[in-house]
């Protein structure tokens, strides 16, 4: 139990994968002008990246593994992702649809996302197990919701702030984003990887 | 060949991917901690966009529209399968270096959206240049970020010490928030320099 929990809290806040390791940028600073949109969209990148890094781990080990075709693996698993969010889309559209409403603009935005896209790619570099590459995956998305979450609530407040003109839009975004990866540093080496 | 020149200067200045477009950011924070891995990582995504935007250009009758952008990411991660076995084979420390960046080249906003909104409709020579015109705005870009963050961050250049011993390195330049806070200058100020230079040439046509 122990050992999940130090994965789950050493991807959320020790090594927050946007903060720390500029993933998932492109949605984070889109998507984080409104609080709303971006719980939704942070609860899109978590299941889906859950549920796809446990389909590439399936994928990994038991099609590109025993045949010995790892080199596909960017390959493979780009079009795998991609498709799979396809397919859930779909799944919702029929059987969600208030969730559909609720999340399924931003399916289609994260379907070809790096953040979706690399944790699956690092499970399978690490050599992490099917359960420790889902708790990674959850972990991943629980950190990449706080920052996003964070960024907006921030974001929301800057907009009576007097902000210098060429600094406008994304300038000062990415300042902000600055601090708070500043504010992330402080919890550096609470947890040896 | 003038317009040529056009397309080629165009993603080099006016819609530079990272400072104007702002596409594709992970890999311009996250390798740029040193100028040699910048370097490399702009080559490769150079080479990736340009041959993209051919492969995409020559195929653009062939390929139905209904299938075209599951037929572009299989191309763009084809690419970036041979870019990575290269690297694997040639420069084994520097592959290490750009790790899973590397793969993260299949989902660059920009080679995409170079491919839809150029390649598929344009012939195979312009598609050529408008890639390597935004690579090499990418590169560049890169290459200028990797250049600040390493000289202010350890003080050396491509690995050779340039600032002397009194020099203290601000070591949060090589570290995440540096790179945050000075890719917002960056963007502030080419957005300064963009408006200067399109006041000038309104008072240029007015006069």
């Amino acid at each position: 139990m122990g050992h999940y929990l130090t994965i789950l809290a050493s991807n959320i806040v020790v090594n927050n994968f946007v903060l720390t390791r500029f993933l998932g940028l492109c949605i984070f600073f889109g998507v984080s002008k409104s609080l709303n949109a971006s719980i939704g969209i942070g609860m899109a990148v978590t299941s889906v990246m859950t549920l796809s890094s446990m389909l590439a781990w399936a994928v990994y080990h038991f099609v590109l593994a025993p045949f010995n075709l790892t080199f596909l693996t960017t390959v493979v698993f780009v079009l795998l992702i991609a498709s799979f969010v396809q397919l859930l889309e779909m799944i919702i559209k029929k059987h969600a649809p208030t969730l559909y409403n609720m999340w399924g603009i931003y399916l289609l935005l994260i379907a070809t996302n790096c953040i979706v896209f690399s944790v699956p790619l690092l499970n399978v570099e690490n050599n992490n197990s099917f359960l420790d590459s889902a708790v990674t995956a959850v972990g991943a998305g629980l950190g990449f919701t706080l920052a996003i979450v964070l960024m907006a609530s921030l974001r929301e407040k800057l907009r009576l702030a007097d902000v210098p003109k060429p600094l406008q839009g994304l300038g000062v975004a990415f300042i902000l984003a600055g601090m708070l990866a500043l504010a992330f540093l402080g919890f550096s080496g609470m947890i040896p990887v | 060949m003038k317009e040529l020149w056009n397309i080629f200067k165009k993603g080099i200045i006016e819609e530079n991917p990272i400072f104007v477009l702002a596409l594709s950011l992970c890999p311009a924070l996250a390798v740029t901690s040193s100028a040699l891995n910048s370097l490399v990582m702009g080559l490769a995504v150079l080479f990736v966009i340009t041959a993209n935007n051919m492969v995409v250009s020559v195929t653009r009758k062939l390929v139905n529209p209904t299938v075209r952008v599951p037929v572009y990411i299989t191309s763009v991660a084809t690419i970036v399968t041979v870019v990575q076995l290269v690297l694997q084979a040639y420069l084994p420390a520097l592959n290490k270096a750009l790790g899973i960046y590397l793969a993260l080249i299949v989902v660059f906003a920009i080679i995409l959206a170079r491919a839809e909104v150029f390649a598929s409709k344009n012939k195979v020579i312009p598609s050529m240049f408008d890639g390597l015109g935004m690579g090499c705005g990418f590169a560049l870009g890169l290459l200028l970020l990797g250049i600040i963050r390493e000289l202010i961050g350890a003080g050396t250049l491509f690995g050779i010490k340039i600032l002397g011993s009194w020099y203290n390195p601000a070591l949060i330049m090589v570290l995440s928030p540096g790179a945050f806070i000075l890719i917002g200058y960056m963007v502030a100020g080419f957005k300064m320099w963009i408006n200067h230079s399109e006041k000038v040439k309104l008072e240029r046509g007015e006069m």
